[in-house]
C-alpha cells in the first residue's frame, strides 16, 4: 500500500506539473490580456505536433525549444490581428469566445494536417529508463519533467522580479493606464506577455506528449484542471497558480489510490470546499478583474 | 466602443409600456411562422426535427441569456444543467414512468435544482472569475456522467428509454417529429412567457440594474448575489428543460450535453443572434443550427467553420444580428 500511495503520488505530482505550467501560461495570460485562452489547449497540442514533425531534424532537444518558439509566433499573430481588438470591450465574454472558437480551428487543423490517430513522441533512450527496480515509476523522463516544470517556473519569476519587461508586466497588472501614461508601449507589452504565456502552453504540450502521447484534443484534458488550479491558487497569484497546480496533481493522483473513479471529480470538490471558506483562492488577491 | 454597447443596452432593453402594437404584431408574424412549421419546412427542404432542434437550443440560449445578457453573469456552464435535464428525463423514462409530463418534470427539476444550490457558491465572485467558477462545476458534472458507468452508461451515454406516448384525451397518441415539434414549442412558449413577465417586473429591472452597474445597487442595499443566484436558477431551470427536450427528441442522452463545448455553443447562440434583444437567442439558434447541420453534411472541417463563426461573430456582430440590424434601421 505504502508502495502505491507514493508511485500514485509521484504520478499525481507529475500531473500536477503539468498543470502549474499550464496555469501559470493561463495565469499569465489572464492577467495582463484580460483574456481567458481558450486556446491554451490547442496551442499546447500544435507543439507537441510541431517538436513531433521537427523531431526527425533536430531531435527531441531542438524540438523543444523550437516548437514552442513557433506556437509563440502564431500566437504573436493571432494576439495581433484579432485578440488585440477585443481588449477595448468591457464584457469579458468576447474574448473568450474568440479563444473558443480559434481552439476549435486549430484543433481541426491539426486533425487534417496530422491525422485524428494518436501518436507516440519519441523522446531519447536514456531518459525512458527506471532508476531502480523497486521503484520502477521512476525513470528519468518523469524526474526531467519535474525538473523542466521547476526550471520554468523558476526562470519565469526571474524574468518578472528582474528583468524591464518583466517589471512592466507585473505594473501592468497592477494598473495598466498609469504605466501606458508613463509611456509603455502597453500594445507590444501585451503582446510579448501574451507570447509568453504560449511559449509555456508549448513547453508543457512537448513533455505531455512524451508521456502520453499526441493527438489532436490532448490540450483538453489538461487546460480544465489548469482553471481549477488557477480558482484554487488564487486569481491574480502566479505562486498561487503554481500551488494550485500541485496541489491539484497530487490530491488526484492520491483519489487515484484509493478510489480510482473519482480522480477527476476531487479537483473540482476542493474547487467547491475552497470556494466556500476562502472565496479569493489561497493567494488571491481581493477584487481582482471584477 | 463600451459607451457604444451601454447606450444599445439601454435602447434595446425590454420595455413593456412602449411601442405595445408593433411587438404585439411582431409576436404574432412569429407565433404563425412557428405554429405552421411542419407545413411549409418540408417544402424548403428542411426536416421536422430540425426545427425541433433549434427550438430546444433557442429555449437553452434563452434561458441562459437571462442571466448572460439581462443579468451580466457569463456562465460557461449552462451545459451542465441542460444535461442534468436530459439525463434526468432519460434516467425517469428507463427506470420510473412512462409518463411524459412526469418525466419532463423530474428532469427539468433535476437540473434546476443543481442550478439553484450551486448558484450562490458561483455568484461569491463576478467577472472572469465567475465564468471560471461556472465551467468548471460544469466539468465536475461531465466526469461524474462519465465514471457513473452503472447509472449512466459513461462514455456511450444512456440510451434504452422511448419517447412515450402523448395521453391525449381518452387514448395513447403516438409522438412522432411534428408531435414532438409542437411539444417543444409549447415549452418554448411558456418559458418564453415566463421569462417576458420576469424581465418585466420588478425583479428583471434589478437583474438589468445588476447587469449595469452592480456597485450602486450593492451601495444601494441591495443584495447583489441574491438576485443573481435568483437569475441563475431560473435559466438553470429553463437550460434544464430544454436538456429533457432535447433527451425526448433523440431518445439519448450523451455525456457531450454536460461538457463546456456544449455550454460554449449556447453562448455563441445568444452573442450570434444578440444578447441584448428578447428573441436574440432564436435568431442565433436558427442560424447556428442551420450552419451546423448544413456544413457537417457537406465537408469534414465543419469544426473549423463553427470555429469561424465563433471568430466572426465577436469581431464583427459584437451586439449579435438582431442588434446589428436595429441598429442600420437606426429607429
Amino acid at each position: 500500500m505504502g508502495l502505491l500511495l507514493l508511485f500514485n503520488g509521484f504520478n499525481g505530482l507529475i500531473q500536477g506539473a503539468f498543470y502549474a505550467l499550464m496555469a501559470l501560461g493561463l495565469a499569465l495570460i489572464l492577467g495582463l490580456n484580460n483574456t481567458i485562452n481558450f486556446a491554451q489547449g490547442a496551442f499546447m497540442a500544435l507543439a507537441a505536433y510541431f517538436s513531433f514533425t521537427l523531431t526527425p531534424y533536430v531531435g527531441f532537444w531542438g524540438g523543444l525549444i523550437i516548437a514552442p518558439l513557433l506556437a509563440g509566433a502564431l500566437g504573436l499573430a493571432i494576439e495581433t490581428t484579432l485578440v488585440r481588438r477585443l481588449y477595448n470591450r468591457k464584457d469579458p465574454i468576447y474574448t473568450l469566445l474568440l479563444t473558443f472558437g480559434l481552439a476549435f480551428i486549430m484543433q481541426d487543423m491539426i486533425r487534417t494536417i496530422w491525422g485524428a490517430q494518436g501518436k507516440p513522441l519519441a523522446i531519447p533512450q536514456f531518459l525512458n529508463q527506471p532508476l531502480s527496480s523497486t521503484y520502477f515509476f521512476l525513470t528519468g523522463y518523469r524526474l526531467f519533467v519535474v525538473g523542466v516544470a521547476l526550471a520554468g517556473t523558476a526562470a519565469l519569476f526571474a524574468v518578472l522580479r528582474f528583468t524591464r519587461i518583466g517589471i512592466r508586466i507585473r505594473a501592468g497588472n497592477s494598473d495598466l493606464e498609469t504605466i501606458s501614461a508613463l509611456g509603455v508601449n502597453i500594445y507590444l507589452l501585451r503582446s510579448a506577455n501574451f507570447v509568453i504565456g504560449i511559449v509555456f502552453a508549448g513547453v508543457a504540450g512537448i513533455l505531455a506528449a512524451g508521456q502520453l502521447g499526441l493527438n489532436p484534443n490532448m490540450g483538453d484534458a489538461l487546460i480544465m484542471p489548469a482553471f481549477v488550479a488557477i480558482v484554487v491558487g488564487g486569481v491574480g497569484s502566479l505562486v498561487g497558480s503554481l500551488l494550485g497546480g500541485l496541489i491539484i496533481g497530487l490530491a488526484s493522483g492520491i483519489t487515484t489510490a484509493f478510489y480510482p473513479a473519482a480522480s477527476e471529480v476531487v479537483i473540482y470538490i476542493i474547487m467547491g470546499v475552497m470556494l466556500v471558506v476562502r472565496p479569493r483562492g489561497l493567494m488571491g488577491q481581493e477584487g481582482l478583474f471584477e | 466602443m463600451s459607451t457604444d454597447l451601454a447606450t444599445e443596452a439601454a435602447r434595446t432593453a425590454p420595455q413593456a409600456r412602449t411601442g405595445v402594437s408593433r411587438r404585439t404584431i411582431g409576436n404574432v408574424v412569429l407565433g404563425i411562422v412557428l405554429l405552421t412549421v411542419p407545413l411549409w419546412l418540408p417544402l424548403v427542404g428542411g426536416y421536422t426535427d430540425l426545427a425541433s432542434r433549434v427550438l430546444i437550443y433557442a429555449l437553452a440560449a434563452m434561458g441562459l441569456n437571462l442571466l448572460l445578457g439581462f443579468t451580466g453573469g457569463l456562465s460557461f456552464g449552462h451545459a451542465a444543467y441542460f444535461g442534468l435535464g436530459a439525463y434526468g428525463v432519460g434516467l425517469m423514462l428507463k427506470y420510473e414512468t412512462h409518463s411524459l409530463f412526469l418525466a419532463l418534470a423530474a428532469g427539468t427539476l433535476l437540473g434546476g435544482l443543481a442550478a439553484t444550490l450551486l448558484g450562490p457558491i458561483a455568484v461569491r465572485r463576478r467577472g472572469i472569475y465567475f465564468s471560471m467558477i461556472t465551467i468548471a462545476i460544469g466539468q465536475m458534472f461531465y466526469f461524474i456522467a462519465i465514471r457513473w458507468n452503472t447509472l449512466t452508461g459513461g462514455y456511450d451515454g444512456l440510451s434504452g428509454f422511448a419517447r412515450p406516448k402523448f395521453a391525449g384525451p381518452g387514448h395513447l397518441l403516438p409522438m412522432g417529429p411534428t408531435g414532438m415539434y409542437y411539444l417543444v414549442l409549447a415549452a418554448f412558449a411558456i418559458a418564453a412567457l415566463l421569462l417576458w413577465v420576469v424581465l418585466n417586473a420588478p425583479l428583471g429591472h434589478a437583474f438589468v440594474a445588476i447587469r449595469e452597474n452592480h456597485k450602486r445597487l450593492t451601495f444601494l442595499g441591495v443584495s447583489t448575489q441574491r438576485y443573481i443566484a435568483i437569475s441563475f436558477a431560473i435559466s438553470g431551470f429553463i437550460a434544464a428543460l430544454a436538456g429533457g427536450l432535447n433527451a425526448l427528441l433523440d431518445g439519448f442522452a450523451s455525456p457531450n450535453l454536460l461538457n463546456y463545448s456544449m455550454s460554449g455553443d449556447f453562448l455563441i447562440i445568444a452573442v450570434l443572434g444578440g444578447m441584448r434583444n428578447f428573441y436574440g437567442p432564436l435568431a442565433g439558434a436558427v442560424i447556428f443550427v442551420l450552419v451546423r447541420d448544413y456544413v457537417s453534411s457537406v465537408t469534414d472541417n465543419w469544426m473549423s467553420v463553427i470555429g469561424l463563426v465563433f471568430v466572426i461573430s465577436v469581431i464583427f456582430f459584437p451586439m449579435g444580428v438582431l442588434g446589428f440590424f436595429n441598429r442600420k434601421s437606426g429607429s
